[in-house]
C-alpha cells in the first residue's frame, strides 16, 4: 500500500529540546542510572528524564502496592519511593557519561532541591554543565519531600510554584520544564503560575495521592513498611483517564498553555497518540516500563508510525492538539442530538448483560419479548427480570443423551431469537451503557435518529427560557 | 464406612486426574472471563439449576465459601457432579462464548475448585431450617437421587433414613464411575457431609420382599425410591458363563475397591455407550495389551458422548464397527478368542449379518457393557407404584409416583442417565415431600 511507502517522521521540537521521537522515560526507578539509561536508549526511547537528583535519601522497604484487576496485575500502581538515593555527584557523573556516548538522544535533569535561591541556581548550574539537554523540576512529589518543604509542598501552591520557576529561569541556559502535580483542586492555577515564573514547558500528571488496598488478613495498609503504611502517588492504566482530563484542561487555557509532555498511564502507541491529540508535545512513561521493560518501546513507536501513515500524518505536529477544539464544555453541547441502540440479531450471542444494565442502571427500555411481537407505546407491561429468571428456573432440563434423545439439533453459534433482547426506540434514552456491557465487538451500535430540530445547547435554551420562550 | 473400602494406591496413581484442578491464579482468571450473563444459559441446562455466574462470580472475588454454598444449595453433591457430568453437552455446551467463537468457561473445572476449597476447609452443608420435626422418611438406594433427597429433607428438620444393600453408600457414585473422572474416596468424603447432617444410613441391608416394605411403610412417612438400575444385560450367547466374562459395572467396582489392580492380555469390550468406555479405558490402563470395544452399528450409532469417544480413541481402544459378537471360546486356562460376525444395516435402518463372515480374534477377557435391566423384583412388590416398560412412572415435577406415599427419582425413573439427573429428581422429590409433611399440618 503506497501510504506505507513514506516514513513518518517521529521527532519532535519540544520547547527547544530536540528529541528523535517523543517517547521518554519518566524520572523513576527506571532511569536511576546511567547504565539503565543507556539500555533504555538501546531499545528506542527517544529521551529519559534522569530520576530526581538532590539532596541523597533513604526509602523504606517494601514501597510499591498495586491494584489487580479481574485476574489482570497492576492495573493501577503506587509508590512510596523518594528522589534519587545515590549522591548527586555521581548521577551528574553519569549523566555527563551517558550523554557523551548517546549525544542523539535526550537527557532531561530531574531536580528536586530546598526552597531557597541559592540551592536551586546551584543544582541548576551542576545539571547543565553535566550536559543535561532541559531540567524538569520535580513540584509534585506526593509524600516524603512535601514533608521537608519540597516535592508538592511547592507545586500544591502557587505562589511558590512560579517563585521558583523564576529562581531556576534566573540561571537556566537550557528550558525549563515544570513538572505539574494532581493533587490540587484545579491544576491550571499551578500552571498559570508555572507560566508566570517563566516555564517554558510543563509536564503533567505526577502520581495521585492513593492508598491502594489493605491486606484483609492482617489489617495493614499497603505498601507494609514493618506494621504500617503511608499514602502512595498513584500511577499506571488506571490513572490514564485523569490525566488526559488534566493535560486538556491545561492546554485549553490560553493563561496556562505551554508545550506539555504528558504522563499518566501511557503504555502503548494508542495512549501516546490521545495525548498528543490534547496537545502534548512528548509523552513519558514509566509504570509500563517497570511492569514489562523497555523494550515496550518499540511496538510504542512502530504502532504509532502505522497509525500516522493511515490517517496521513507525517510528523507529530501534524496531529498535535487536533482534539481539543473537539472538547467543550456541558454546556455547548446540542440538546438535540439524539441517538437509540441497536443490536445486531446475528452478532448476539444471547448473554443479556444490555438487558440487566438497562433495567437496572438505565431506562428500562431493553426487553426480552422479542418473539412476542413488536410492543411500543407509552406505557409498557413487561416481565420483570426476577419473573423471567424464576420461569427458566423452573423448567425441568435433564442431559441429553445422544441415543434416548436422538441428536438434537443443537447449533451453538446461532443465538435463539428468543434470547436476543429488543430495544424499545420510543423508550431509549441513547445513554450507551448497553454498548459498553456489551462484551460482543460492534454488536451493539448507537444509531443517530432524527430529531428535525435545529442544534441547540443548555445555554441558548436557558437564555430562550429567560426571554420568555418555552423550553 | 470408609474402612470398609480400602483403595490401593497404585490405582489412585494409574487413574490420575481426566481433567486436573485449577491452580488459584488460573481460576480467578477464568472466573473473570464468564460474563454473567442475565438468565444464564448454563443454568438453565443444568438439571439443578446451579446459579453458574453467580458461584464463578465469588471464585472471582475470593468468596469461595460463599462459591461452594451456592453450589451445594442447588445440588447436595455439587463435588462429584463437578467432576463426572457431561458439562459439554450440559452448562458449557450452553456457554454463549460459543456465539462469540471463544472457548465456553470452563464451568466444570472451577465448580470443582470452589467444591474442593470447601472440603479442604472442612466445610459442613448448612441446614436449611431451625426446626426439628418428627416425621421420618425412607430412601431406598444410597446412590445420588436417594442422597439428594435425603440431604433436602434433613436439612430441612425431617428424619431421614437411608438403606442400600451394598457395605458402602454412594451407588454408582462409589462403585461405578470410572476413577479418573471421580476417585473413591471424594465420593465417600462427599457422603460424611450427608452423614454429618443426620441422616442415618442402614447399610447392607437388602429391601425385598413384601413384609419388608409393610415394615417400611408402617415405620415411614414416605418412602422414596432410588434404587436405579439393576443387573447388566446378559449377552446369551455361547461361553458366557465363563468366568473370564465380567461385566463392565462389576469390573469398574471391582479395580475400585481394590479386588482387581491388573489387567493381562486382549481385552474385548461389548456394546458402545459411556459405560462401555469407562470399561475400556480402565481395561487399558490397568495394563491390557488390546482393547477393543465391539459394536454391531456404527460410530453414528453409538449412544457414549462424543468426548467419551474421543477420549478412549485418545487411550488407545479400538473400535470395531457393525460387529456382532457370537461366541467366547475357552480352553483349561482361560478364554482365548471371541467369534464375530460382521453386520450390514439396511436402507431401511435394519441390522442383518453377512453371510459367511464370521471371524475369530484372540481374547482373554470379556467385558459386555450393553445396558443394565430394570430392578422389577423389588418395584413390583411396591404397591400401586405404576410401572411403564420397566421404570416408575412419576409426575416429573414431583417425583411422586401413583401412590401418594411414595416418590421414585434417578435411573429407576429416567432408565439410566447422568448422576445430575439423579440429583435433580431426588431434590425435586425432597421439596415436594417437605412440602406435603408440612401442609398436613396447617
Amino acid at each position: 500500500m503506497s501510504k506505507y511507502n513514506v516514513k513518518p517522521n517521529l521527532s519532535v521540537n519540544f520547547a527547544g529540546i530536540q528529541s528523535s521521537n517523543p517517547f521518554w522515560l519518566a524520572s523513576a526507578p527506571t532511569t536511576n542510572t546511567g547504565e539503565q539509561i543507556m539500555r533504555a536508549f538501546d531499545a528506542g526511547w527517544g529521551g529519559a528524564v534522569w530520576k530526581t537528583m538532590g539532596a541523597r535519601v533513604t526509602n523504606t522497604s517494601s514501597r510499591y502496592s498495586s491494584i489487580n484487576w479481574n485476574g489482570q496485575r497492576m492495573m493501577g500502581f503506587s509508590n512510596i519511593e523518594l528522589i534519587s538515593d545515590r549522591a548527586l555527584e555521581v548521577n551528574l557523573r553519569e549523566l555527563a557519561e551517558v550523554k557523551k556516548r548517546y549525544p542523539k538522544q535526550t537527557l532531561i535533569a530531574s531536580l528536586m532541591v530546598e526552597s531557597t535561591r541559592e540551592a536551586w541556581h546551584n543544582v541548576v548550574q551542576q545539571a547543565e554543565d553535566a550536559g543535561a539537554d532541559g531540567l524538569e523540576l520535580n513540584f509534585g512529589c506526593p509524600h516524603g519531600m512535601s514533608e521537608r518543604g519540597m516535592g508538592s509542598a511547592v507545586g500544591q501552591v502557587p505562589e511558590y510554584t512560579e517563585m521558583i520557576t523564576a529562581w531556576v529561569k534566573e540561571k537556566a541556559r537550557t528550558p525549563v520544564i515544570v513538572k505539574l502535580t494532581p493533587n490540587i483542586t484545579d491544576i491550571r492555577e499551578v500552571a498559570r503560575a508555572a507560566k508566570r515564573g517563566g516555564a517554558d514547558a510543563l509536564a503533567a500528571i505526577n502520581t495521585i495521592n492513593s492508598i491502594t488496598g489493605i491486606d484483609l488478613d492482617t489489617l495493614i495498609p499497603q505498601p507494609d513498611v514493618d506494621g504500617r503504611s503511608s499514602h502512595g502517588g498513584y500511577s499506571g492504566p488506571a490513572v490514564k483517564p485523569i490525566a488526559l482530563n488534566m493535560v486538556q484542561q491545561v492546554m485549553s487555557d490560553p493563561e496556562a498553555m505551554l508545550p506539555i509532555s504528558g504522563i499518566g498511564g501511557i503504555a502503548t502507541w494508542k495512549d501516546a497518540a490521545e495525548f498528543v491529540l490534547l496537545g502534548s508535545g512528548t509523552v513519558q512513561v514509566c509504570t509500563a516500563v517497570m511492569q514489562q521493560g523497555y523494550r515496550i518501546v518499540e511496538d510504542m513507536i512502530e504502532g504509532l508510525e502505522n497509525w500516522m501513515c493511515e490517517k496521513g500524518f507525517h510528523s507529530i505536529e501534524d496531529f498535535r492538539g487536533l482534539s481539543l477544539p473537539k472538547m467543550t464544555e456541558w454546556k455547548d453541547l446540542n440538546l438535540n442530538y439524539k441517538v437509540v441502540a441497536h443490536i445486531d440479531e446475528a452478532k448476539c450471542i444471547g448473554c443479556g448483560l444490555c438487558y440487566t444494565a438497562c433495567w437496572d442502571g438505565a431506562h428500562q427500555c431493553i426487553h426480552v419479548d422479542r418473539v412476542s411481537g413488536q410492543v411500543d407505546g407509552p406505557i409498557e407491561l413487561h416481565a420483570k427480570p426476577s419473573d423471567v429468571k424464576a420461569a427458566s428456573r423452573s423448567n425441568i432440563s435433564v442431559t441429553p443423551i445422544p441415543k434416548l434423545d436422538g441428536y438434537l439439533a443443537r447449533q451453538p453459534y446461532v443465538t435463539p431469537l428468543a434470547r436476543v433482547p429488543r430495544v424499545d426506540e420510543t423508550e431509549c434514552v441513547g445513554c450507551n451503557l448497553c454498548s459498553l456491557v456489551c462484551p460482543v465487538d460492534a454488536c451493539i451500535t448507537m444509531v443517530e435518529v432524527k430529531t428535525h430540530l435545529p442544534a441547540e445547547t443548555w445555554e441558548e435554551r436557558s437564555a430562550a427560557c429567560l426571554t420568555g420562550e418555552s423550553c | 464406612m470408609q474402612e470398609l473400602l480400602q483403595q490401593k494406591p497404585e490405582i489412585a496413581e494409574r487413574f490420575g486426574d481426566l481433567h486436573p484442578p485449577f491452580e488459584a491464579q488460573a481460576a480467578v482468571v477464568e472466573s473473570n472471563r464468564c460474563l454473567n450473563c442475565f438468565d444464564a444459559p448454563c443454568t438453565i441446562a443444568c438439571p439443578t439449576h446451579i446459579d453458574v455466574p453467580k458461584f464463578i462470580k465469588k471464585i472471582a472475588s475470593g468468596n469461595l465459601h460463599g462459591a461452594a454454598l451456592g453450589i451445594l444449595d442447588a445440588n447436595v453433591l455439587g463435588a462429584s457432579c463437578a467432576r463426572v457430568c457431561p458439562v459439554e453437552v450440559l452448562c458449557e455446551g450452553a456457554c454463549v462464548m460459543h456465539g462469540s467463537n471463544e472457548h465456553p468457561i470452563e464451568i466444570g473445572r472451577l465448580q470443582r475448585y470452589a467444591m474442593d476449597s470447601f472440603h479442604a476447609k472442612g466445610g459442613k452443608l448448612p441446614r436449611k431450617s431451625d426446626e426439628n420435626r418428627t416425621e421420618k422418611i425412607a430412601c431406598i438406594g444410597a446412590g445420588p437421587a436417594s442422597l439428594s433427597t435425603a440431604a433436602e429433607l434433613q436439612q430441612r428438620g425431617f428424619q431421614v433414613t437411608v438403606f442400600d444393600k451394598r457395605p458402602s453408600a454412594g451407588g454408582l457414585n462409589t462403585y461405578g464411575i470410572a476413577e479418573y473422572k471421580l476417585p473413591l474416596t471424594e465420593s465417600l468424603d462427599e457422603i460424611e457431609l450427608i452423614k454429618d447432617l443426620g441422616v442415618e444410613f442402614r447399610l447392607g441391608v437388602e429391601i425385598c420382599g413384601e413384609t419388608w416394605l409393610a415394615e417400611l411403610e408402617a415405620e415411614f412417612d414416605m418412602i422414596f425410591i432410588g434404587v436405579g438400575l439393576g443387573a447388566m444385560h446378559r449377552l446369551s450367547i455361547p461361553g458366557e458363563s465363563h468366568p473370564g466374562v465380567i461385566d463392565a459395572l462389576q469390573f469398574i467396582e471391582d479395580y475400585k475397591t481394590g479386588k482387581i489392580s491388573q489387567v493381562e492380555g486382549d481385552v474385548v469390550v461389548v456394546g458402545a455407550g459411556n459405560t462401555a468406555i469407562d470399561a475400556a479405558n480402565a481395561a487399558k490402563r490397568l495394563g491390557a495389551k488390546s482393547v477393543s470395544i465391539l459394536y454391531r452399528r456404527t460410530r453414528e450409532h453409538i449412544s457414549a458422548f462424543d468426548f467419551e469417544y474421543r477420549q478412549a480413541l485418545q487411550e488407545g481402544v479400538h473400535f470395531l464397527w457393525l460387529t456382532q459378537l457370537m461366541a467366547i471360546h475357552s480352553s483349561a486356562i482361560g478364554i482365548t478368542s471371541v467369534e464375530c460376525l460382521r453386520m450390514e444395516i439396511d436402507s431401511d435402518g435394519s441390522l442383518k449379518p453377512v453371510e459367511g463372515s464370521t471371524s475369530h480374534m484372540e481374547c482373554n477377557m470379556v467385558i459386555p457393557a450393553i445396558g443394565q435391566s430394570p430392578l422389577l423384583e423389588l418395584l413390583d412388590q411396591c404397591r400401586e407404584v405404576q410401572l411403564e416398560r420397566g421404570r416408575v412412572v412419576v409426575n416429573r415435577a414431583t417425583g411422586q409416583t401413583t401412590n401418594p406415599k411414595y416418590f421414585a427419582g434417578g435411573d429407576c425413573v429416567n432408565g439410566g442417565r447422568e448422576v445430575v439427573d439423579a440429583v435433580a429428581d431426588g431434590k425435586r422429590a425432597g421439596v415436594e415431600i417437605a412440602r406435603l409433611l408440612e401442609s398436613a399440618y396447617v
